[in-house]
C-alpha cells in the first residue's frame, strides 16, 4: 500500500475554495483577524492566480449598482432579480449583497482592474447594471490582492476538499489531499466558509468528445460546495433552479455584449425574432411574463420553440448590429473608424472570456461584421451565483432579514459554524463574479463575528474517525491496486469502476432521465423516478471508483460530489410539482407554473447520519412592497 | 488536442523549481513527462482552452489546437502576455490574419493593496465592511428605513 503521511493544520477562520468568493472573504477575514489575534487559513485546489469561473479573464462585471451616483436604488436591483427568478428569491441576501457590491467594484479597480471609462471618467455600461473591463487580469489581479491580505504562509494550494469535519451538530473543519504529494490534510478551525464554486458535467455536455471539456461552465468545479454542505447536514434550497445559458453555439462565447452592448437581434433562420413573434406565449407564464427585462428562461424558452418546430438555426445577427452602429456614427471616415473599434471590441470580448469562440470564429472564417453566428441553448449547470439559485439556505443579516430568514450570523448556513458564499449559497442570484466576492466578504465578517462572539470550543477530532476519514479517501487507489491485473486491460474490469465512464453514466442517466440537452430539457415524475432508481445503483457502485494516480482520486472525488448535486436535483425537481422555469426545464406531467401552491421556496436537506433526504416549503417572505 | 506542447522548445522548465504550466492549469492537465523532461496535457477532453498554460510558458512551447470534434482545421490565436498588456494573433484558416492588443492591469504586478487605500475603522458589529462606508462613496452602509 502506498504511504500516505497525514498533515494537521489548526486555524481560526477556514476558507474553502480560491474563486471569487474566497477571495473577498480572505481580504475581509485578514482585516478583522488581525485585530482579533485570529489565523486565516485558505484552501484551494488549484492555483488561487488562475482557479475558479474567472479563471481565464471576464469581459464585464455583471453586477455594479451604481449607488454613488444615483444610478439606481437596491430596491431595483432586488426587484430585478426576483423577477428574473420568476419570484422566487430571497431578496433580504439580494438587497446585502447590493449594498455591498459597489464597494467590491470601486476595490477592484484599485487594485488594478482595468475599468472602461468615457470621456467624463465615468465607467462605461454595458447594460444597465454591467461594466465594461479589459477583464484578462482580473482573477489574477483579485487573487493578488487576497494573497497580500492573508500571507503566502496561510494559502494551501492543490489541496482537494473531500468533506466536512463535525463535531456533533458544529462544523469544525475540512479534510482532504494534496493533488501533488502523497499527503492527507486535516484542517480544524473553529468556522468555516464553503466557497468551492457550483457544478458542470453532472449533465451530459453537448460536445461528447475531445471538446467535452469546452462547456460553458468551467470543467473544474464540479459540486464541491453542494456536497460539502449536504454532507455536513445542511439545508439547501433551489436545487430545482439550475441555470441553462443560451450562447454561441459550440464554443459558449457570451452573448451579453452582442445583446446589451452592441444592441444586436437573433433571429430564427426565417430571419424572424422569436422575442416578437412568440410574445403571446409570455402570457402564459404571468406575472413574469410581462416584466422587463424579459427572464433569462424565458428568453431561452421562446428561442427553443422555434428550434423545436424546425426553424433554427438561432443566428445572432452580429453583421446587421455592427453595421448599424457604424452607420450611424457619421460619414464614412467616422463609420470606418467606428467599425475597426467595434471589431477590435468583438473580439477582446471573447478573447478576454472564451478563447474557443475566436478559435471557432477564425476556424469557419467568420468576421462578425460581416457574418451572423448561431447562438444556442447549453447544458444544464449549477451556479447559484449567476441566473441559476441552487445552493444551502443561509441566515439573513440583522437589518434586512425577516424573523423567518434569521438565526444570528449572516450567511451562515443552518449547521452552526458553517457559512456559505458565491455559488455555494442559495436563492441568492445575479451576484456574479462582483456579487459573489461581496458576498465573501460578507460572510468572512459575519464569522469572524461568530468566532469573537460565541467563542467556540477548541475542536475535538475523534482520531478513529480521522483515520476512517482517511481510510475513505484513499481507497479508490487501494482498489485500483487491488485488482488491476485482473485483466489486460485495466480500463475494462469487472471489479471497479474508473471516473471517467463513472462520469458518463451519470450524465447519461441525467440527460435522459432528468431533462437534460436530449430531451430538450423535458422531464416528468416517472421519468425522475426511473432516474433516481439509477441513480442509487450508481450510489452503490461508487464504493468501486478506482483510481490509478493522485489525478484520477480527484477526478473520483469529483464525480462523488456530482452525484450528491445530481440526487438534490432531481428530488427538488420531483418536488416541486409544476413548471415555473420553462426554458431550464419543463415537467411536461406538470407543464404550467402554479403560483398558488408553488410560490415558495423548495428546501432540501440530507440526514448525513442516515442518508435519507428531507424536503420542505419555505415561505417567500417580501421586504419591499411589490409591484 | 486542445493544449499541446512543442517539443522542440519546451525545456521543462529546468531553469524553475516547478514547471509553469502543472503550476497554473486550474484543472490538473499539465504534467511532466520525467523521462522525456517534456510536458504534456493528460486528458485533452478536460480542456477549457483557458489558455493560462499558454499565456504562462516561459519558452512559449504550448498552443492550441481547436477541438477536434467541432472546429475545423487551420486557425491558431496566439497571445503574447506582458505585465501590462496582452497581444493577440488570430489567423483564420483562409490565412487572413488579425492583431489585437489590449491592457491587462493599471497597477505594478505585486502591488494590490487589500484595502485599495481607504482608511475607516468599522465595528464588528455593524454591517459596514472594512473599507466601508469610504469605499461605496457614501456616508454609510444603506439600510431598511
Ligand atoms: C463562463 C462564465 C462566464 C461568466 N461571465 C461573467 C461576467 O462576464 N461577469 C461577471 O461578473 N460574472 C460572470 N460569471 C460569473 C462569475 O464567474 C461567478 O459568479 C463567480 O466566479 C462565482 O464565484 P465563486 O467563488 O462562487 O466560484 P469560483 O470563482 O468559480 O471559485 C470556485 C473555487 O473553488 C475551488 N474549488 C472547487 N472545488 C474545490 C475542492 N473540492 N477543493 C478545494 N477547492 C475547490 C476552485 O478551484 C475555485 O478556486 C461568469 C461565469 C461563467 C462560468
Ligand atoms: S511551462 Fe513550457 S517549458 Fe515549462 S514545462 Fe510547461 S511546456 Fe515546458
Ligand atoms: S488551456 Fe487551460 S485547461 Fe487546458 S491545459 Fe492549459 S491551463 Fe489547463
Amino acid at each position: 500500500m502506498v504511504d500516505f503521511k497525514t498533515v494537521e493544520v489548526e486555524t481560526d477562520l477556514l476558507i474553502l475554495g480560491g474563486g471569487m468568493a474566497a477571495c473577498g472573504a480572505a481580504v475581509e477575514a485578514a482585516y478583522w483577524a488581525k485585530q482579533h489575534g485570529l489565523k486565516v487559513t485558505l484552501v484551494d485546489k488549484a492555483a488561487v492566480d488562475r482557479s475558479g469561473a474567472v479563471a481565464m479573464g471576464l469581459s464585464a462585471i455583471n453586477q455594479y449598482v451604481g449607488l454613488r451616483d444615483g444610478q439606481n436604488t437596491i430596491k431595483d436591483y432586488v426587484d430585478y432579480v426576483r423577477n428574473d427568478l420568476m419570484g422566487v428569491t430571497r431578496e433580504d441576501l439580494v438587497a446585502n449583497i447590493a449594498r455591498h457590491v459597489d464597494s467590491t467594484v470601486h476595490l477592484f479597480e484599485k487594485w488594478g482592474l482595468p475599468i472602461w471609462k468615457d470621456e467624463k471618467g465615468a465607467y462605461v455600461h454595458e447594460g444597465r447594471w454591467q461594466l465594461m473591463i479589459n477583464g484578462e487580469s482580473y482573477k489574477v489581479v483579485v487573487a493578488e490582492a487576497a494573497k497580500n491580505a492573508l500571507g503566502k504562509e496561510n494559502i494551501y494550494e492543490r489541496v482537494f476538499i473531500v468533506g466536512p469535519i463535525m463535531d456533533g451538530e458544529r462544523c469544525v473543519g475540512a479534510y482532504g489531499f494534496s493533488v501533488r504529494e502523497n499527503t492527507f490534510y486535516v484542517f480544524k478551525a473553529k468556522a468555516v466558509i464553503a466557497a468551492m464554486g457550483g457544478a458542470v458535467h453532472v449533465f451530459k455536455p453537448r460536445s461528447s468528445g475531445e471538446g467535452q471539456g469546452r462547456a460553458w461552465y468551467p470543467p473544474w468545479n464540479a459540486g464541491a460546495s453542494a456536497y460539502f454542505t449536504l454532507k455536513a447536514g445542511a439545508e439547501m434550497t433551489c436545487q430545482e433552479v439550475r441555470f441553462i445559458p443560451v450562447r454561441f453555439k459550440d464554443a459558449y462565447g457570451p452573448v451579453g455584449a452582442w445583446f446589451l452592448l452592441f444592441k444586436s437581434r437573433a433571429t430564427n433562420a426565417l430571419g424572424e425574432n422569436y422575442m416578437e413573434t412568440r410574445k403571446p406565449e409570455l402570457e402564459n407564464w404571468l406575472p413574469y411574463g410581462h416584466v422587463k427585462p424579459v427572464p433569462a428562461n424565458l428568453r431561452n424558452y421562446l428561442g427553443m420553440l422555434d428550434v423545436m418546430e424546425g426553424k433554427g438555426p438561432i443566428l445572432m445577427r452580429t453583421e446587421e448590429a455592427i453595421q448599424k452602429i457604424a452607420a450611424g456614427s457619421g460619414d464614412e471616415k467616422a463609420a470606418k473608424k467606428k467599425l475597426k473599434e467595434l471589431e477590435s471590441e468583438a473580439w477582446e470580448d471573447f478573447l478576454d472570456m472564451t478563447i474557443s469562440q475566436a478559435i471557432l470564429w477564425a476556424a469557419t472564417n467568420t468576421a462578425p461584421e460581416e457574418k451572423s453566428s448561431e447562438i444556442a441553448a447549453a447544458e444544464p449547470y449549477f451556479i447559484g451565483s449567476h441566473s441559476g439559485a441552487s445552493g444551502a439556505w443561509v441566515s439573513g443579516p440583522k437589518d434586512l432579514a425577516p424573523a423567518e430568514y434569521f438565526w444570528g450570523y449572516e450567511n451562515m448556513s443552518t449547521v452552526r459554524g458553517l457559512f456559505c458564499a458565491g455559488d455555494a449559497s442559495g436563492a441568492s442570484s445575479h451576484k456574479f463574479s462582483s456579487g459573489s466576492h461581496a458576498e465573501g466578504r460578507i460572510a468572512a465578517k459575519s464569522a469572524i463575528r461568530y468566532i469573537v462572539d460565541e467563542k467556540p470550543a477548541a475542536p475535538a477530532l475523534d482520531a478513529v474517525k480521522v483515520a476512517a476519514l482517511k481510510a475513505e479517501v484513499f481507497k479508490p487507489i487501494e482498489t485500483f491496486q487491488q485488482f488491476k491485473g485482473a485483466t489486460t486491460q485495466s480500463d475494462v474490469n469487472p471489479n471497479y469502476i474508473r471516473p471517467k465512464m463513472f462520469q458518463m453514466r451519470l450524465q447519461k442517466l441525467m440527460d435522459e432521465y432528468a431533462g437534460g440537452v436530449t430531451s430538450q430539457f423535458t422531464t416528468s415524475e416517472a421519468l425522475l423516478k426511473k432516474g433516481l432508481e439509477l441513480l442509487a445503483f450508481l450510489k452503490e457502485d461508487a464504493a468501486k471508483l478506482a483510481a490509478a494516480d493522485l489525478h484520477e482520486l480527484m477526478r473520483c472525488w469529483e464525480n462523488f460530489h456530482r452525484m450528491y448535486q445530481a440526487e438534490a436535483h432531481v428530488r427538488s425537481i420531483m418536488f416541486r410539482e409544476e413548471t415555473r422555469w420553462p426554458g431550464y426545464y419543463f415537467r411536461s406531467d406538470k407543464p404550467k407554473m402554479d403560483e398558488k401552491n408553488w410560490h415558495c421556496f423548495v428546501n432540501c436537506r440530507l440526514n448525513p447520519a442516515s442518508d435519507e433526504w428531507e424536503m420542505s416549503k419555505k415561505p417567500i417572505v417580501h421586504m419591499f412592497q411589490q409591484g | 488536442m486542445p493544449s499541446f506542447v512543442n517539443p522542440e522548445k519546451c525545456d521543462g522548465c529546468k531553469a524553475l523549481d516547478k514547471t509553469a504550466c502543472q503550476y497554473i492549469c486550474p484543472n490538473d492537465l499539465m504534467v511532466l513527462n520525467k523521462e522525456t523532461m517534456k510536458a504534456y496535457n493528460q486528458e485533452p477532453e478536460m480542456c477549457w482552452e483557458c489558455y493560462n498554460c499558454v499565456k504562462i510558458c516561459p519558452t512559449q512551447a504550448i498552443d492550441v489546437r481547436g477541438y477536434a470534434d467541432f472546429v475545423p482545421m487551420g486557425a491558431s490565436v496566439v497571445p503574447m502576455r506582458s505585465t501590462d498588456s496582452i497581444m493577440w494573433t488570430v489567423k483564420f484558416r483562409n490565412g487572413t490574419l488579425k492583431r489585437f492588443k489590449f491592457p491587462i492591469r493599471t497597477t505594478p504586478e505585486g502591488q494590490a493593496k487589500p484595502a485599495g487605500g481607504w482608511d475607516n475603522a468599522p465595528a464588528l458589529a455593524g454591517p459596514a465592511l472594512f473599507t466601508e462606508p469610504e469605499s461605496l462613496g457614501l456616508p454609510a452602509v444603506w439600510t431598511k428605513s
